[in-house]
């Protein structure tokens, strides 16, 4: 431990610890912008500069070590004069739309605008006229508002390994682009959407849809269905002030049927759907030799991912589609069918913490119903806007009930919101599946938690299952090169393309670090304790799909609707 | 289309040798056309958006077609006391063009550069490379004489 | 009278230097053979009893930089020579390398030796394509004759980023990535080309080497300036008689420099300003023309001797125009990293035009004076840092030339 004086404030921190840190200690608050706390330190805006005693120029916090002695003041008049000029030069060179920004109220470069009393910037306003890039069905790209922070580019590159965004030209030309300065369609972006974690104002976000919606639930000749993602629940709250996991379901129910919405079903039920298929699919391939290790087919950054860097492997992902799309496949059939409402008025909508999604919706082959199977896609945070637009009280919206055929889950359906939930969801079906006893203790906690990639051995009645957990891709890039090279000893493999699962998906409330991704995470779990049915096996309507509809697993039925192919992406580059 | 691969190659072996091999592939093409990236980038094995990233770095380096002859004038503060701006004239009105752009025919480009380290003569410009010091308005015609 | 003294010049136009039997006749390699027959700790020990310090503009001590990098336990260590002299009005290495490429390359494997590296490389700018030309053929010489022992040279093109003189940026340069400058510390002595011990020395420090460990410290220490002995090379541009390259001691004042090797100012005019240390140092009056040209000298002026360049400006020049055109030379050379540097060069170039062509105030001075601190102070590297040196020089130092432009 050394001694730091910041402030005035004695602190005893490590030695390898940054003035930021040693600060953080010390209950002082410096400024950030290009400072992430799950990423490689980056020095590049200085608006975390500081005074340091003995030294001529001022400190960046975020990068420089303390010593032993070392006396350092956070608020000078050289250090604000910096912080502010600094500020002012950035903001000369935005678009300072504020009020019609997505990240309006949410945005770290307008909240240090305000904290520094930016009022009138001296330097001339002068933006860079370039376009919007709408090129992808779930990302907009605004470079106008850019500020050069380089998070974005250190989510995509460094922590998903996809390599999408990059630096172009120089000085004050530079910008983050995809290469060769294509759009990012024709880049290797799989849309996972973590760049709108990283980005600190509205440079990268979420292609809205409410407008759609609207529109929907206005047309009379429409009838609305919705299915909510599990890790929805989790995190909304966030959106409209309440803690974390803290907002109840059937709330969340009737705040949906208020707004609109006929009739509210759940994508949970075709998750304990999907483990179903996907666990009977593990099963047949190990005994009759098929394919392996088996992938994971949940998340459509992922898909997309395999799809783009693994071509070579597709044949290794279980054929189920995603729980949104087999409950698209179904809605239009098996449910209008139980419902008699004719299947080209329903209006499918999903609520999703994921950007891939409204690609994955939009994806040709997704039509196995006769129509699209998924009409339109919204993320978390186009929910919370919905919320707030249509002004709803939590404190007095009246719960309400899933409708019935495809709104009853269990436990096992919840916690695919998060890493390692599929995984475990699938071994306590295959485990009852193939031994025939009852599992007395569902939870397998190897599973859970951060950690970037986690494996275990599972004995069933003596078949030995080797499984592995990855969550983000850069995690999923060493799992999945053990594959390629033959070495992988694994039977079955989860990935999900956003770290944490779910619950950290590119739709979900801004994240700015993964401390917030492990609340939620730790909420998810207490949902699936308190639920009465944590098998999937046991969702009563999932087996009244099969008796009434599907008639056994991997069937005719099945196949016809909730499996999918895979195609090589053939991107130009990569 | 030109096989960049086989250009790039003989720099695989160098450590961080991709400004060499973009050094070579100019040296034939006099720009770094898209396929050169993306070659440069499987034969380094790198992603694209790094070499992109590198391509558009450099002054020296170009992405977009240049013409046959590449004219720099040097703009630092020697040059520009020496009279470089005259010199900028000259060569616009000499060949029609103005500073950034490329003769019809593809045989000039007139590009701006930073110091040139050739300040025992200024002004200072270089063709493809060769500095010219003490550079006038009256030697333009006779310099360029030599590439046309 | 005063003189110049070569030591870095000292084969200049005496030897052919694409032939290494001129230099190893003329006694070349010795001091390598020399420095291999004392412990590296020796050596260092040596340049820095010398004095000398870094002739690249930092003005760091040598023998200090090459301690720590001999302190760092490592399977691999790197001699880097920054050849990618950049600084407008400045070549003075390109003299040293077209003359002598050999003294360039016997201090780096001094070094080498002292540090405990194998691999060396010469970062040659992009604008000087036949030097690289000359430093290979130097370099293959002296492996044909075994002079280099184990110790590997390569030579590596730049490619037109005057950021790459930054060390860290020519670090990354050589790694073959954008010449982006990293965060400091750590300083590349502990880690630097691929995370590795890595000194990076100019041309004209390394050229300086093998007379030192040759004729020893104490012959260097009591050269020129005290505190900065030896010589200097200096580049003399702009309205001076004699445009031309001198070698001499520290000690020399400005005046000197400008009056007796430059011969005064051209066109019987009279002297106005000087620049030194490049494009980056601060102009200087006529009052204050007998500062040595010594690091510490320079510095307490408020100018730098930099790579030491010297540009001199006549009676008639346009002060608010040279300065324009220099701030537009860092807004092009700014590598867009660090945000007070990517702004705020881009920021004083328009507000300089604005001056310049009649359309500044006062608050905009005011506004200069404000950027230029910031920048000095907050920016990641050495160009943003040193970028407002000549706006705010000139505001200070030849005010009448701002206030009679303004509105």
């Amino acid at each position: 431990m050394v001694n730091v004086k910041i402030n005035g404030i004695q602190v005893a921190v490590p030695e390898n610890a940054t003035i930021l840190q040693a600060a953080e200690a010390a209950g002082v608050k410096i400024p950030t912008l290009c400072h992430h706390p799950d990423q490689a330190i980056k020095a590049n805006c200085r608006i975390c500069v500081c005074e340091v005693e003995g030294l001529a120029l001022l400190q960046a916090a975020c990068s420089t070590p303390v010593w032993d002695g070392m006396v350092v003041k956070t608020n000078s008049p050289a250090v604000l004069e910096a912080r502010k000029t600094i500020l002012e030069l950035i903001l000369a060179h935005h678009p300072q739309d504020c009020l019609n920004c997505i990240r309006n109220q949410n945005c770290e470069l307008q909240t240090l605008a305000e904290a520094y009393q930016i009022r009138e910037n001296p330097f001339e306003h002068i933006t860079r006229g370039l376009p919007r890039d709408t090129s992808t069905p779930s990302l907009v790209r605004d470079p106008e508002k850019c500020i050069l922070c380089r998070r974005c580019e250190y989510a995509c590159s460094e922590i998903q390994t996809v390599n999408a965004l990059g630096l172009e030209n120089r000085g004050h030309h530079a910008m983050v682009v995809p290469a060769l300065g294509k759009d990012l369609a024709e880049s290797p972006c799989i849309m996972c959407g973590q760049c709108i974690h990283a980005c600190p104002v509205g440079a990268i976000h979420e292609k809205e849809e409410i407008n759609e919606l609207l529109a929907a639930i206005a047309d009379p000749d429409k009838i609305v269905v919705t299915q909510m993602a599990p890790a929805v629940r989790l995190a909304i709250g966030e959106e409209v002030s309440l803690p974390t996991g803290a907002m109840d379901m059937h709330v969340l129910v009737g705040a949906l049927k208020q707004i609109g919405f006929d009739y509210v079903l759940h994508t949970n039920f075709t998750a304990d759907l999907t483990i179903m298929e996907e666990g009977h699919e593990l099963l047949k391939r190990v005994k009759e030799g098929g394919k392996l290790p088996m992938f994971t087919s949940c998340s459509p950054g992922w898909i997309n991912f395999c799809e783009t860097y693994y071509p070579d492997l597709l044949d290794n992902l279980s054929t189920c589609k995603s729980p949104q799309q087999m409950f698209g496949a179904l809605v239009k059939t098996y449910w209008a069918e139980k419902m008699q409402i004719d299947p080209a008025k329903i209006y499918s909508v999903s609520i999703m913490p994921c950007t891939a999604k409204k690609y994955e919706a939009n994806r040709p082959e997704m039509n196995s119903s006769g129509y699209q199977d998924v009409d339109l896609v919204l993320t978390t945070r186009e929910l919370g806007r919905l919320f707030r637009m249509t002004g709803l009280d939590f404190t007095k919206v009246q719960p309400g009930k899933f409708d019935s055929w495809m709104g009853a889950y269990t436990g096992a359906a919840v916690i695919f919101g998060a890493t390692g939930g599929v995984m475990e969801a699938a071994l306590r079906t295959v485990y009852e599946v193939v031994t025939g006893k009852t599992l007395e203790d569902v939870n397998f906690t190897f599973a859970r938690g951060m950690e970037g990639i986690k494996e275990a051995e599972i004995d069933l009645n003596g078949l030995k299952v080797k499984v592995a957990i990855a969550h983000g891709l850069g995690n999923a890039r060493k799992v999945m090169d053990q594959v390629r090279a033959g070495t992988s000893p694994y039977h079955f493999i989860e990935i999900m393309a956003c770290p944490g699962g779910c619950i950290g998906g590119g739709g979900q409330p801004i994240t700015k670090s993964n401390v917030k991704r492990e609340e939620r995470i730790k909420a998810i779990y207490s949902e699936d304790a308190g639920l009465p049915l944590r098998k999937s096996h046991d969702n009563p309507e999932v087996q009244q799909l099969y008796k009434e509809f599907l008639h056994e697993p991997l069937g005719h039925k099945s196949h016809e609707l909730l499996h999918t192919h895979y195609t090589p992406k053939n991107k130009k580059f990569l | 289309m030109m096989d960049y691969k086989e250009i790039i190659s003989p720099y695989a072996s160098l450590e961080g040798g991709i400004i060499e091999a973009f050094h070579a592939v100019q040296a034939k093409m006099n720009y770094l056309p898209e396929e050169a990236i993306i070659a440069t980038a499987e034969v380094f094995k790198i992603p694209v958006k790094e070499a992109y990233g590198v391509a558009t770095f450099y002054s020296y380096f170009s992405i977009t077609p240049r013409g046959k002859n590449i004219i720099r004038i040097c703009e630092s503060a020697p040059c520009h006391i020496a009279g470089a701006q005259e010199v900028v004239d000259a060569l616009e009105k000499e060949l029609g063009i103005k500073m950034g752009e490329t003769t019809p025919d593809g045989k000039f480009t007139l590009e701006f550069a930073q110091c040139v380290g050739q300040c025992q003569e200024t002004p200072v410009i270089t063709i493809n490379g060769k500095p010219y010091g003490g550079v006038s308005p009256e030697s333009i015609p006779q310099i360029l004489g030599e590439y046309k | 009278m005063a003189e110049e003294l070569r030591i870095v010049l000292r084969h200049l136009g005496k030897i052919d230097p694409m032939n290494i039997d001129d230099y190893l006749k003329a006694g070349g390699y010795q001091a390598l053979k020399k420095a291999r027959g004392m412990s590296p700790m020796d050596v260092i020990e040596e340049v820095k009893k010398s004095g000398l310090r870094g002739r690249g503009g930092a003005g760091f001590s040598t023998g200090q930089k090459w301690l720590f990098a001999h302190r760092m336990e490592a399977d691999e260590k790197y001699v880097v020579c920054n050849a990618d002299e950049g600084e407008p009005g400045t070549y003075k290495d390109r003299v040293i390398m077209e003359n002598d490429p050999h003294s360039v390359l016997e201090g780096m494997a001094i070094c080498a030796h002292a540090i405990g590296a194998s691999k060396g490389y010469i970062y040659c700018r992009g604008e000087y394509p036949d030097l690289a030309k000359t430093l290979k053929n130097a370099v293959d010489q002296a492996k044909d004759k075994g002079v280099l022992g184990h110790f590997d040279i390569e030579v590596r093109l730049g490619a037109g980023a005057y950021v790459c003189g930054e060390e860290t940026a020519l670090i990354e340069s050589l790694e073959g990535q954008r010449g982006e400058p990293r965060y400091r510390p750590p300083y590349p002595p502990v880690s630097g080309l691929w995370q590795k011990p890595t000194i990076v020395n100019n041309v004209e420090t390394f050229a300086n080497i093998a007379p030192i460990i040759e004729k020893g410290s104490a012959w260097f220490a009591g050269i020129g300036a005290a505190k900065f002995p030896g010589t200097k090379v200096l580049t003399l541009t702009g309205d001076v008689k004699n445009r031309t390259f001198i070698e001499v001691p520290t000690d020399t004042t400005i005046r000197d420099v400008i009056f007796e090797f430059g011969q005064g100012i051209a066109g019987n005019k009279k002297f106005k300003a000087v620049q030194i240390g490049g494009t980056s140092g601060g102009f200087i009056p006529e009052t204050l023309l007998d500062t040595p040209i010594d690091f510490d000298s320079m510095r307490q002026t408020g100018a730098t001797l930099g790579s030491g360049a010297v540009f001199v400006l006549d009676q008639d020049r346009d002060i608010v125009d040279v300065v324009t055109r220099i701030t537009q030379f860092f807004e092009h050379e700014s590598c867009g990293k660090c945000a007070p540097c990517r702004e705020g060069t881009m920021r004083m170039r328009r507000i300089m035009e604005k001056i310049n062509t009649g359309h500044g105030n006062k608050k905009d001075i005011a506004l200069l004076e404000r950027l230029g601190r910031v920048m000095a102070g907050a920016c990641l590297c050495g160009l943003g840092q040193a970028a407002p040196t000549p706006v705010i020089t000139t505001i200070n130092n030849f005010s009448t030339d701002y206030e009679t432009r303004l509105v």
